[in-house]
């Protein structure tokens, strides 16, 4: 008989919101320097971890949810600050991008099944992009529609977007647009929309901080007849440095959105204005109107990353005041935060150098604020 | 009424808090955590230290360098939780297909049982939560009885609708569902040596005559009567008026009015008992005729049998005003809520979702619920049952869809992330006409491809949607994989289906490596029974046709075999590299006496032609 007289009162559903995530398993990533850029591969098995110490890691998932390093090499000779997978159409192909000035392209090589045995899988150089002068600070491939297509930005202001011909030879890539931005640029994000409807189309966020300058975002769209990548808008309202940009998934909408971290957590709606497809071909990108949906200065100062999960319900956003808030919109498009991670000042330390998998269910640490317990409804 | 707004939750990570930031990676069903640090590009660009000299200290093996796996709570009961998504999931689709032409009595029917199945399931859930003794698990059980008492009070005021006279019955079935520890408190008071002289026996009492349990409550007296034959009259008196107390029957052939006389005949009865002090010796009984009457203040004294000011608005209605109509519940329930809650507490999320739910006023009850309880089952599921009822105004959303597709989505959402529960969520995308389909394509696409078998089940469900797109992207990550380990012949199947040539092309031309390096053909099985998949691309024709040419020369079958051998040659689909290849399978076919002459004719002319060909290219 199932006993439903103790029916919730006080406070009890305060508190099922206060317990909404907690940490499952910690990882020792046995990195020997900060980490900069953790990467899930496209279904979430793998993921790749860069460094300044200099060296991506890729770790495996196994059936019990357990991680394996099971490849740890040095790719550049500086700080590596973004390492990216390519869809798994292609293989199993990583791109990474330092400090060093270049930019380059790792394979995996099915080894000798001794190797496979031992859990460890090798890597090889493709090929080193080194057209950049400067910093190469973000690294994407394309939309997998588009071909095997990888685009680096610099700290010197241009973009460059490559091919790879053929996909079966990822030693040939040839430059194929080289986009001066003016502005040094800090991150790129990639439409990922395949609709027929839209021209690839990609914004390019600036961390200048000279605020002279306005629009520190400005997006571009391939034109179809002239072959190349004209400007299709700035968005003149961001004058601050852009740290990071992500445009969400398209999910059947004709407009696009797109998350900027900069000293705020800004998002736009990007409505193509289209008259008559048959006209505008010729005459340039389409033309955008821009409309701000939501702007979050909670993080108190700069905010660092932005990017959306899988199905674009929830973006996540890190800032300068530690914490990772998490932002959703409801079914009127009024966007709240709706949860946080926080550091809780210990740390955790490993006892040896290596790289396990320790799964410590740090169930309910919980912090509950202290005006949920009163039962309070707080203003934020 | 204003809207509902919590703190967001915080969630903390082992990681220091000073001085450092939290990067962050999305996955499917998690976030992963790390410590890390930004900065301004211009302290990098200048700098030819390395940059961990500007980190705080970093060094080896300190907590910097840990990646955490930050998951939602709902994961640490999920295989409890997964009996309630599965069948939950197989009454939602049985919903989905209630036939739109059937006349609005019998889909009434249909709807109310469904909200009974519905909730059958969420008790049969919290039960077995309730059997396993984890502290994190009180808090799951908490939040399931919340979602059943407020679905039941929706199925009685929005599916039923029952109107004045059965509304009450059914508020006061609603609220003895949800005050089990009646029945907990009689059995030990029944059980006791002499229940009339247990501490708890009037508490008994009283909790019955609250809930309209008389026929107990009566039962109950009849024990204290024995023990006090003195005032045997005085426990007749009450018997009588519990005994006498009228019920609507809605079977019956009473009328709603005819009801109310009576009622407040027998109102008017007890009232005169009060008047008349006929129960004054007896404090117990005083109070119950008190309660009987109706009167606030004595129900208010009994806050702790009450315990919630729902159950006290339910009593208060029984005495009060048994014919009370579904539009005049909001008046009374703001002023029960009012009277029962102390001046300094606020209202909890529960009192404001039922209060909204008494108002009537569906569109809040599913806001508030969406924001207390973070947990899209039950808006999702009550959201649709509710729609099926016409019960919800389509809501113009800036995105044009509405909000029963809304929560629908958000839900499947979730367990697509499942391993085994998001074949459940593509049913639900299916039966959102709006953006299921595009939700469906983005998210089956992520679907780990673990197995063979997992992925024909993938590829299934895409194909029998005309998923085209997705069955290319599929076939070719596994073709891709299957190459990458050297497996020709999976790589070669999975590219025929996913219609990729180019591919098809390309490990053809494996094949027919392999056969140069070693002579022989692998995965024969699959190459011989192609069929008209064979014409995917020209080299893979060529590939069957050029396996087949030696089936035919192993089995003595000369002429056929130079017959085959001269249509590959002039159809000019072999590779170049094959040609010195042909040239010498060809050299013996001249030699058998059973090729024709006019074939030997043709042979040599194909050769001539061929190395024509080659001088000129």
């Amino acid at each position: 008989m199932c006993r439903t007289d103790r029916v919730p009162t006080a406070g009890i559903l305060w508190l099922a919101l206060v317990v909404i995530m907690f940490v499952a398993r910690s990882i020792a990533a046995d990195h020997k320097d900060l980490i900069h850029d953790v990467s899930y591969d496209f279904h979430g098995r793998r993921m790749a971890t860069c460094s300044s110490d200099q060296s991506v890691k890729v770790w495996d998932r196994s059936e019990n949810g357990e991680w394996h390093c099971t490849a740890s090499w040095k790719t550049h000779s500086g700080s590596v600050w973004r390492v990216t997978w390519a869809h798994p159409e292609f293989g199993q192909v990583l791109a990474s991008c330092s400090f060093d000035r270049t930019a380059a392209v790792w394979e995996e090589i099915v080894g000798e099944s001794n190797d496979k045995q031992r859990g460890l899988s090798h890597w090889i150089k493709r090929t080193t992009l080194v057209d950049s002068r400067t910093s190469v600070t973000d690294v994407k491939f394309a939309p997998k529609h588009m071909g095997l297509m990888l685009t680096t930005c610099s700290a010197d202001g241009v973009v460059r977007i490559y091919e790879a011909p053929d996909v079966m030879n990822l030693s040939q890539w040839s430059l194929q647009h080289e986009i001066s931005c003016k502005l040094s640029c800090s991150c790129i994000s990639w439409n990922p929309s395949s609709s027929r409807a839209h021209p690839p189309m990609f914004a390019v966020g600036s961390d200048d901080s000279n605020v002279t300058y306005g629009g520190k975002v400005q997006i571009y769209e391939y034109n179809e007849n002239t072959r190349k990548y004209a400007k299709a808008e700035t968005l003149m309202t961001v004058t601050d440095a852009v740290h990071d940009i992500a445009f969400a998934p398209n999910l059947g909408r004709s407009f696009h959105v797109l998350a900027i971290a900069t000293k705020d957590v800004r998002i736009f709606k990007l409505v193509p204005m289209r008259s008559d497809r048959k006209e505008s071909t010729s005459t340039g990108p389409t033309k955008l109107e821009v409309q701000i949906v939501a702007q979050f200065d909670n993080h108190n100062s700069q905010v660092w990353r932005v990017s959306w999960n899988i199905t674009s319900t929830l973006l996540a956003s890190s800032g300068d005041d530690g914490c990772v808030r998490l932002w959703k919109a409801n079914y009127m498009d009024n966007w709240k935060c709706t949860g946080i991670l926080k550091g809780d000042g210990s740390p955790l330390t490993s006892s040896s150098g290596q790289p396990t998998a320790m799964s410590t269910i740090v169930g309910s640490s919980v912090q509950t604020s202290q005006n949920a317990l009163n039962g309070m409804s707080a203003g934020r | 009424m204003e809207e509902l707004d919590v703190e967001p939750a915080i969630t903390n990570i082992p990681a220091a808090s000073d001085g450092k930031h939290l990067g962050f990676a999305w996955g499917p069903g998690d976030i992963l955590a790390y410590e890390t640090l930004y900065m301004a590009p211009g302290m990098c660009r200048h700098q030819h230290k390395p940059l961990s000299m500007f980190s705080h200290s970093c060094a080896k093996g300190s907590g910097c360098s840990f990646i955490h796996e930050v998951r939602k709570d709902e994961d640490i009961y999920s295989p409890i939780l997964r009996k309630l998504f599965n069948e939950s999931h197989h009454i939602f689709v049985g919903l989905q297909t209630i036939r739109e032409d059937l006349p609005s009595k019998n889909k009434k029917t249909q709807f109310v049982s469904i909200s009974k199945n519905y909730r059958s399931v969420i008790r049969a859930c919290m039960e077995e939560l309730q059997q396993v003794a984890a502290s994190v698990l009180v808090l799951q059980v908490s939040i399931l009885l919340a979602i059943e008492l407020i679905w039941n009070l929706c199925e009685v005021l929005f599916i039923d609708a029952a109107p004045a006279g059965p509304l009450l019955l059914h508020l006061l079935d609603w609220v003895r569902l949800h005050k089990g520890d009646v029945d907990e408190k009689a059995r030990e008071v029944l059980q006791s040596e002499s229940p009339a002289e247990h501490h708890d026996y009037w508490d008994v009492v009283v909790s019955y005559v609250l809930q309209g349990r008389f026929e107990e409550a009566r039962q109950m007296l009849v024990k204290q009567a024995t023990l006090q034959p003195a005032a045997r009259n005085m426990y007749k008196l009450m018997d009588t008026l519990l005994s006498k107390m009228p019920f609507y029957n809605p079977g019956g052939t009473q009328t709603l009015t005819e009801f109310d006389v009576k009622w407040r005949h027998w109102h008017e009865e007890v009232d005169r008992c009060l008047q008349d002090n006929s129960f004054a010796s007896n404090q117990h009984l005083e109070i119950i005729c008190k309660i009987l009457v109706g009167d606030e203040d004595t129900l208010l004294e009994h806050k702790e049998l009450l315990s919630t000011w729902y159950h006290f608005l339910v009593t208060r209605l029984l005495f009060c005003h048994p014919t009370v109509k579904p539009t005049e519940l909001h008046y009374y329930a703001q002023s029960c809520m009012t009277m029962f809650l102390d001046l300094r507490s606020v209202p909890e999320p529960l009192d404001s979702i039922l209060l909204a739910a008494f108002e009537f006023d569906i569109h809040q009850v599913i806001k508030d619920c969406s924001i207390a309880l973070n947990n899209w089952w039950f808006v999702a599921h009550l959201t649709d049952l509710l729609d099926h009822c016409k019960l919800l105004q389509s809501h113009n959303l800036h995105f044009g869809s509405n909000l029963r597709e809304f929560l629908l989505l958000e839900y499947a959402s979730g367990l697509f992330t499942h391993h085994s529960l998001w074949q459940l969520a593509v049913d639900y995308f299916d039966n959102c006409p709006e953006f299921g389909h595009v939700y469906l394509e983005l998210q089956i696409e992520r679907v780990p491809l673990d197995t063979e078998r997992k992925a024909l089940k993938v590829l299934r469900i895409c194909e029998q949607r005309q998923m085209s797109e997705q069955v290319r992207s599929i076939c070719k990550i596994m073709a891709m994989r299957a190459l990458r380990n050297n497996r020709l012949g999976s790589a070669l199947s999975w590219s025929i289906r996913a219609k990729d040539a180019a591919f098809a092309t390309l490990i053809s031309e494996r094949f027919l490596q392999d056969y140069c390096a070693r002579g022989t053909f692998s995965d024969l099985d699959l190459i011989d029974n192609l069929g008209p998949a064979m014409l995917l691309s020209d080299r893979l024709t060529f590939l069957v046709k050029y396996r087949e040419f030696h089936k035919l020369y192993e089995e003595n079958r000369f002429s056929e075999a130079a017959k085959l051998l001269l249509s590959l040659i002039t159809a000019k689909i072999a590779p170049r590299s094959f040609w010195m290849t042909l040239l010498t399978d060809a050299l013996p076919l001249l030699e058998q006496k059973e090729v024709s002459h006019s074939a030997h004719c043709a042979l040599h002319c194909g050769f001539g032609h061929d190395l024509c060909f080659s001088k000129h290219t």
